[in-house]
């Protein structure tokens, strides 16, 4: 039990921790390396805490149900695979913790930095402790996304940003590719569940989806682990600060590929498909790598170039398919991460100190920092497998299988040639790294002396250094049991499987693979040293037969065609023509409108109930009302006249309501039409009064076609509409309206009391308009007057009339909004009237005449209305009842005698307000436009 | 004919006129278009209400409260929203239009003249 609640602590610690630090100041840089460097410690700790259960063999699990409907558990599992891979990342992220500490420069943000570390670190251990498959892809595109942050740590430097994205594009198609696979694995199996499908490996090979399911899994493991041809995001990523390159680039992240291949190996290995897979891409990985490593001029290229090959190497170790060669993968793995890391750090110590990676300038620094140059000769040779170091224990198990025998003869051919041959490469590139480096002359056009780094710096070069050659040494005791607990792990039958025998000996006597070490040192060090003399390292900028980087410019293709065809769809579909959007518009509602009809026929029924028989005068009327409707389109450039039969389709509407039993919509229509053909006329003022002749007939047909089919659409609609039978929840209106709502206007009832909400919201919008188009208007001076005024003497008669109509018509008006309630009227139609009284003074006695005995805002009246509006909602939350309730009562007055009076009417009267207020506003701000440019004078 | 008929095509051709003034390139058209097609949409919704000749929703005690008597009161409380704010919306897209073209001396709805027109080409 204890063991088990480790792992959640252990997994979430340094998130925790990345919080914790990425919350601190940035300026603080010891407060966040003590904070990081406790979370790592603290990690190990724990690793190490849980040794004593997984080495009886015990698999240590803890979980919690997530989202247990899709099969998604937030659980933990430590096995010994599981364990090993901790150790390393908590143990490798406490030593470069302690390097970083001393690698960034004091105006490098070091909170990000530490943060940003912790947030990997605790993504990588999620990845190797997760419990549930869907769980690990989580983990696993954590690790890009923090990588993506690492790698463009530096954000000035183009280089980075560049090398970041393509890292996080690269391996996030990787990720999804997972993603897929891990699907498909977990319908083959019934359950995402890591031990039920490390379980199922023979039912998952014998499915007909297994290829497609591995070819996914496998295309995440190799993008993530810079496989053959999906390598070439790694040497762009050493752009990263050295200690992220150390630690995510060589020693853990890029492992997650090649632990994903260990993890799923009983579910998915021991296939000819695996096979032919993998150890193909894995023999290609690691003699490109290989070669191309031998001609960088940057150290870390030539590092970065080392760990792709030496990936290839743990790859094609584990597409052989043996179980020896299961064990030699995870011995390498091991191996690599601790003399790789050592190598980055000290990279970047002679970057630090010296100033410079560039391998042609830096030379003989053993004269100036002897200790680290012997940590970077031993690690080196640990790289290229020099007896006595651990780098040589793994390479002999390497070649130990190359040559073993396989079923294939082109294989048994293939590998053992291939594995000298990268042996050959690797001693040379090594050879390289030490001689071109530490020897070969004197340092040119250096920044600064180079000098050894502060100690604390150098400590862990020193210990991962150190434990190369102590491994190296004593093989059995150091690593012996580590090795077997994981290996164990990675074997068919999970963590009680069978270990093969082997024995981890310096010595193992004269045999073939030994014989194969000697050559590949021999053949390494002579190739190095004649391509030296004969060609001349130095010089070569192009690599011989090698074509340019095919990778990268495939890379860069294919991101150009995405974004090119992503341009060319928007030009096309969004060209900044309004036309064309609202063609496409009405087009697409046209056919979604006719899509049911033409997917199933028309299922037209006989219509309810026979038509209600023509009658003359609605015949006429609606005559007259198409008539105009078709006169608009055809005498459209003439504006005014095109205003004029606008205003007789309005007439035409307003009387259809009155007919149709609708005297609130026909008052309302009408009030508004007449106020909307003013505005327009006053509008028009100020525009050209003709539209100029459009170019292309084609345009107007396409046009015509598609209004055409707009119009049958809705004629049909509307045929099919009325002569269909219907249902209604208006009864419960009708009766209810008097009784409870104190009013025999059921319209009126409706909108102020049963529907007072959208009411509400109807005079907000009202308002909000208003106050927007005095906004647009206020202090607006047009720059020229478009027509010279007129002319015409002012008539004598009209302010006449328009006085004495003024009290008529607030009495109307008055009279309208107080028996709304119950007859035809209510607080929009009376506000309309009210200010269209109010609009007839300004036409018939000009602005000031008004302005000088109405002095009034009518922004007030908005917000007066609003106001009134919304206490009047409010106010029936002090009798307990929900916003807008409204109740009514009989008053006795002295002469009128009883008169009904409902609360809505204090709504009403808000309503009633803002109308007026909104109005108002429109018109007298551009009718003050027109004054003002007639003032303006010729 | 029935009325439901002529009122069917009433709306038909509303609609297309409507829709083709939508389709020009000024904004004046283009405003008078979409209120010829606010005024077809308003009459329809008020239809979903079937023809009903001389029988206002102001109830009175002599008729029993049902829809045999009187007409459906609810597309009507809708359609009068709708007018209303309809008219607010035609009232700021005039204002715009206005603005717009005294800032920079084009009413086209694109917002400027299709390149190469002058405003000599312009006014014909």
């Amino acid at each position: 039990m204890q063991a088990a609640l480790l792992l959640p602590v252990l997994a979430l610690l340094p998130f925790a921790g990345s919080m914790l630090v990425l919350s601190s100041p940035n300026a603080q840089r010891m407060r966040a390396v003590s904070l990081a460097a406790a979370v790592t410690v603290a990690a190990t700790a724990l690793v190490l805490a849980a040794a004593p259960a997984v080495f009886v063999g015990e698999v240590v699990r803890w979980r919690i149900d997530w989202l247990p409907q899709l099969g998604l558990a937030f659980g933990f599992r430590m096995d010994g695979l599981a364990w090993l891979f901790a150790l390393l990342i908590s143990g490798i992220g406490m030593l470069i913790v302690l390097y970083a500490a001393y690698y960034l420069d004091p105006g490098d943000p070091a909170a990000r930095f530490f943060g940003f570390l912790l947030l990997f670190m605790g993504a990588m251990l999620g990845v190797v402790l997760a419990d549930n498959l869907l769980l690990l892809v989580v983990f696993w595109e954590l690790t890009s996304l923090s990588s993506f942050l690492l790698i463009g740590y530096w954000s000035h430097s183009a280089d980075a940003r560049q090398g970041a994205r393509m890292a996080l594009t690269i391996t996030g198609a990787g990720g999804l590719a997972l993603l897929g696979g891990v699907l498909l694995l977990g319908d083959i199996v019934g359950s995402f569940d890591l031990e039920t499908v490390l379980a199922s490996g023979d039912l998952i090979r014998a499915h007909p989806v297994y290829p497609v399911a591995l070819a996914l899994v496998l295309a995440g493991a190799f993008t993530k682990s810079a496989q053959f041809p999906f390598h070439f995001w790694l040497p762009h990523a050493m752009a990263a600060p050295t200690p992220v390159s150390a630690y995510l680039h060589s020693a853990t992240m890029v492992k997650a590929g090649v632990f994903l291949l260990a993890r799923m190996y009983p579910a998915l290995g021991g296939t000819d498909l695996w096979f032919w897979t993998v150890a193909p891409v894995g023999l290609a990985t690691l003699l490109v790598g290989a070669y191309i490593a031998i001609f960088q001029h940057d150290l870390k290229g030539l590092l970065a170039y080392s760990t792709i090959s030496h990936l290839g190497l743990i790859t094609l170790l584990f597409g052989i398919d043996t179980r020896l060669a299961v064990v030699a993968g995870v011995f390498h793995i091991l191996n690599h991460a601790t003399f790789k890391a050592s190598l980055f750090m000290a990279a970047g110590i002679i970057d630090h100190e010296a100033g410079s990676r560039d391998m042609r300038k830096l030379n003989g620094l053993w004269k100036y920092m002897p200790i680290t140059a012997v940590l970077g000769t031993v690690a080196a040779g640990a790289m290229a497998g020099v007896p006595l170091l651990n780098g040589f224990l793994s390479k002999e198990m390497f070649f130990t299988e190359a040559v073993g025998g396989h079923d294939n003869a082109v294989m048994n051919v293939l590998l053992p040639f291939g594995a000298v041959a990268a042996g050959i490469f690797s001693v040379a590139y090594s050879v390289r790294f030490i001689h071109d480096v530490f020897f070969n002359g004197e340092p040119v056009g250096l920044p600064r002396t180079p000098h050894e780094p502060p100690h604390f710096m150098r400590l862990p070069v020193e210990v991962l250094v150190v434990l190369c050659v102590l491994v190296g040494l004593f093989p059995a005791l150091i690593i012996g049991p580590v090795l077997a607990v994981g290996a164990q792990a990675a074997l068919f039958g999970g963590p009680y499987a069978p270990l093969p025998a082997y024995k981890l000996a310096i010595w193992h006597g004269f045999n073939v693979p030994l014989a194969m070490s000697m050559v590949a040192t021999v053949g390494g060090v002579l190739l190095y040293f004649v391509l030296q003399r004969r060609v001349n390292l130095h010089r070569l900028v192009r690599l011989p037969g090698w074509i340019r980087s095919g990778g990268r410019e495939a890379f860069h293709l294919f991101t150009e065609f995405k974004l090119g065809t992503a341009r060319l769809v928007t030009d096309t579909l969004e060209n900044g023509s309004l036309q064309r959007y609202l063609f496409l518009l009405v087009a697409v509602a046209l056919l979604a409108g006719l899509s049911p009809y033409l997917a199933g026929g028309s299922g037209a029924s006989a219509p309810a109930a026979a038509g209600t028989p023509l009658n003359f005068s609605v015949l006429a009327v609606w005559l007259v009302g198409i008539a105009a409707a078709m006169g608009t389109t055809m005498v459209y450039r003439q504006r005014l006249l095109a205003l004029l039969l606008l205003g007789a389709v309005g007439l035409v509407v307003s009387l259809t309501f009155v007919y149709f039993s609708a005297p609130d919509l026909a008052l309302t229509q009408l009030l508004v039409e007449m106020v909307t053909i003013i505005l327009m006329m006053l509008a028009l003022y100020w525009l050209p009064a003709e539209s100029p002749r459009e170019p292309g007939r084609a345009r107007m047909l396409r046009d015509l076609l598609l209004s055409l089919g707009a119009g049958a659409g809705i004629a049909a609609l509307s045929y099919a509409l009325l002569t269909s039978s219907f249902d209604s929840i208006s009864p419960y209106f009708l009766r209810t309206a008097v009784p409870e709502g104190g009013g025999a206007n059921v319209v009126n009832v409706i909108l102020v009391d049963y529907r007072g909400y959208d009411t509400m919201g109807e005079i907000t919008v009202l308002g909000i308009a208003g106050v927007v188009i005095y906004a647009l208007l206020a202090g607006f001076l047009p720059a020229h007057r478009p027509r010279p005024p007129s002319s015409e003497p002012r008539s004598q008669f009209l302010p006449l009339i328009a006085r004495l109509l003024l009290p008529l018509a607030v009495l109307v008006s008055l009279h309208l909004f107080l028996r709304g309630h119950n007859a035809p009227g209510g607080g929009f139609i009376a506000g309309l009237v009210l200010a269209l009284a109010l609009i007839l003074q300004y036409v018939a006695n000009g602005r000031h005449w008004v302005e000088q005995r109405l002095r009034t805002d009518f922004r007030v009246w908005i917000g007066a209305g609003l106001l009134i509006a919304g206490a009047a909602g409010i106010g029936s939350w002090f009798l307990g009842a929900p916003f807008l309730t409204s109740s009514y009562a009989y008053w006795t007055l002295p002469v009128l005698g009883t008169v009904p009076l409902a609360s809505a009417v204090v709504f009403d009267l808000g309503v009633y307000l803002t109308v007026v207020g909104a109005t108002m506003i429109a018109l007298v701000s551009i009718g003050r436009l027109t004054a003002a440019g007639e003032e303006a004078g010729p | 004919m029935t009325i439901e008929l002529l009122l069917a095509i009433g709306l038909g051709v509303l609609t297309a006129a409507g829709v083709w003034l939508l389709l020009r390139a000024r904004v004046f058209d283009l405003i008078v278009g979409l209120t010829l097609l606010s005024y077809a949409v308003n009459v329809f919704i008020f239809l979903t209400g079937r023809v009903r000749i001389g029988s206002p929703p102001i109830v009175s005690d002599k008729l029993a409260p049902t829809l045999a008597s009187y007409a459906d009161p609810l597309p009507q409380a809708l359609v009068l929203t709708a007018i209303v704010i309809s008219f607010a919306m035609t009232a700021l897209i005039l204002v715009i239009a206005l603005r717009a073209h005294a800032e920079t001396g084009s009413d086209h709805v694109d917002g400027a003249e299709p390149s190469g027109a002058t405003a000599a080409e312009r006014d014909r």
